[in-house]
């Protein structure tokens, strides 16, 4: 099942467009893939890459811009729900793979290559896979590569030509970018407490140390560490290396991981901190 | 100083969260400063045999080939160091064995098997790989991977369709553009590197760095640099903690001193009487 683009005006639905070729093409004219008849709309305004699961906006120098969920834009990676602008009229981008395939199969490495492939022992063909190993950048990858499961992937059966026409044949895109895409990177939920340690004791009292990343490190690597980790279940502290442990409310660690309380004291090399929530 | 004791191995592999069978396969053979980790596909238990068949043909082979010769050797037709020249070879035998095991059976028929491997001497490491498993190495603070995958998202990246940062956002994630058993043939891409006293290499299969950033595992292998094992059981952790969506596996080496090899007559007679 392809992604699809719904376009829609003041949030009736106009039509429904299945992303079923390598590259479509979004303008006034007719020859458009997706034609909108609209003079806001240019002659040829926007066009989408599709690249097996992955698909690019991108715009073609249009008067009017592209927006993506109210950002103007001019190339974007489209990710699932993303709604496109263009004059008054919206175009919500689907691509839910999670109902195409079950997760598991979705996740299979798979194997790509070209079709005359089939290499039986005695043809002693070349493994590399000509024109499509090494692509210099701006050159047009060949076409012709299917895929080729090896686990269970019923979205991407081998396909011939007779399946081009699916939007699960892989396409290489004839409009080759500069990479000056816009970053949209997921920020994971921010949590509303943050964790810290403070420092309690010696020249450094009163400090206070945001754990914020995944692994904070007390301590110096080669001497004596150990690192605070942040689990989905919470706060760890571990003993890495040193010939001293770490005392939690005057308790040596052992090899474990130790899971903290709020308000735990952690004592290492001499120097207590204290563990709690901030905010 | 003696390759055994120039280097600390550790290995660790885990089926993850969400797949019943685990169709990574790692092996070491630190007498040979040798490390083999493949990432297995196919149907049913295919993977397993593949990844299996793939480390056990580079680490029997290549053990066998340097057991009375040493790695510098070099080949008088090609000059090509015996080091290089094994990991090469074998990575080929194993796509052979791997290959004519699935033609001949139908139940293995499609099978193959990322693979990633590192063969240490002379201060240098030998690295030979296929697919999307890869190698990294902590130089300092440093991280960086010295194996480019075998992707169709490296491959776009590479030739500017995609970011980086896009990049992780990509559902095209699990396609590799090479493999070992797919065909009769296939090509490892070989390269040796210096390695320094300090220097820490990770092998892995895409479980960890699919499910972990690559800023997680440099914090992960800096913190933890003086202990090995738990450097390993964290970076798996943090794999499981994301969700743990494929197996995940790891091979940490840690460069300890010098392994030069032995030259000339009078270094080779005193390794001689170390044995």
């Amino acid at each position: 099942m392809a992604a699809k683009l719904i376009l829609s005006m003041d949030g009736a639905v106009i039509k429904e467009y299945p992303l079923n070729k390598e590259r479509m093409t979004i303008g006034r004219k007719e020859h458009n893939d997706i034609a909108i008849d609209n003079l806001a709309v240019s002659g040829e305004h926007a066009a989408i890459v599709t690249i097996l699961h992955d698909s690019f906006l991108e715009d073609l120098d249009s008067t009017n811009g592209l927006e993506v969920n109210g950002t103007p834009t001019k190339k974007h990676f489209l990710q699932n729900n993303d709604v496109i602008g263009i004059g008054k009229y919206k175009l919500k981008y689907i691509s839910d793979l999670v109902t195409q395939t079950s997760s598991a199969d979705f996740e299979k490495t798979m194997v790509m290559r070209s079709p005359p492939k089939q290499a039986t022992p005695g043809e002693n063909k070349p493994a590399e896979t000509p024109g499509f190993a090494k692509v210099p950048s701006g050159s047009k990858p060949a076409n012709t590569e299917v895929v080729e499961k090896t686990g269970k992937f019923e979205a991407l059966k081998p396909t011939g030509p007779a399946a081009s026409g699916q939007a699960a044949a892989p396409v290489t895109p004839s409009v080759v970018a500069k990479p000056a895409l816009q970053t949209a990177a997921p920020q994971a939920a921010a949590p509303q407490r943050v964790a810290v340690v403070q420092v309690l004791t010696g020249p450094n009292a009163g400090k206070e140390l945001e754990l914020v990343k995944n692994l904070t490190t007390l301590g110096k690597p080669g001497l004596q560490v150990a690192v605070l980790t942040k689990r989905p279940q919470g706060f760890f502290i571990t003993h890495v290396e040193g010939e001293s442990f770490p005392l939690v409310n005057g308790q040596a660690l052992t090899n474990q991981a130790h899971q903290l309380n709020e308000h735990d004291v952690i004592e290492l090399a001499g120097v207590k901190m204290e563990f709690y929530f901030k905010g | 100083m003696k390759i055994t004791e120039a280097l600390e191995i550790f290995s660790q592999t885990h089926p993850g969260m969400v797949r019943s069978h685990n169709e990574d396969s790692v092996a070491c053979e630190p007498a040979y400063g040798l490390v083999v980790l493949a990432d297995g596909m196919g149907g049913y238990n295919a993977g397993e045999v593949a990844s299996g068949i793939a480390v056990s043909v580079v680490v029997t082979e290549v053990s066998h080939g340097l057991h009375d010769a040493s790695p510098v050797d070099r080949d008088e037709a090609s000059g090509v160091e015996l080091g290089v020249q094994l990991l090469r070879d074998n990575i080929q035998k194993a796509n052979a064995s791997i290959f004519h095991a699935a033609e001949s059976q139908p139940q293995y028929s499609g099978m193959g098997t990322t693979i990633v491997s590192g063969l240490f001497y002379d201060n240098r490491v030998a690295t030979g790989h296929v697919g999307d498993s890869r190698m990294y190495r902590l130089r300092g603070e440093v991280l960086e991977t010295i194996t480019r995958d075998h992707s169709l998202l490296q491959e776009q990246i590479d030739g500017g369709i995609i970011s980086i940062e896009d990049a992780r956002l990509s559902k095209n994630k699990n396609l590799v553009t090479r493999a070992v058993g797919i065909d009769a043939e296939v090509v490892p891409e070989i390269h040796v590197h210096d390695v320094s006293v300090g220097d820490i290499y990770l092998l892995c299969s895409d479980g960890l760095n699919d499910m972990v950033e690559d800023d997680d595992i440099q914090s992960t292998l800096y913190a933890m640099q003086g202990n090995l094992p738990l450097a390993a059981n964290q970076l798996i952790q943090m794999a499981n903690d994301n969700g743990g969506r494929d197996n995940v596996s790891v091979i940490l080496v840690k460069v300890k001193g010098k392994f030069s090899v032995p030259r000339g007559w009078l270094a080779k007679l005193l390794a001689w009487f170390e044995k």
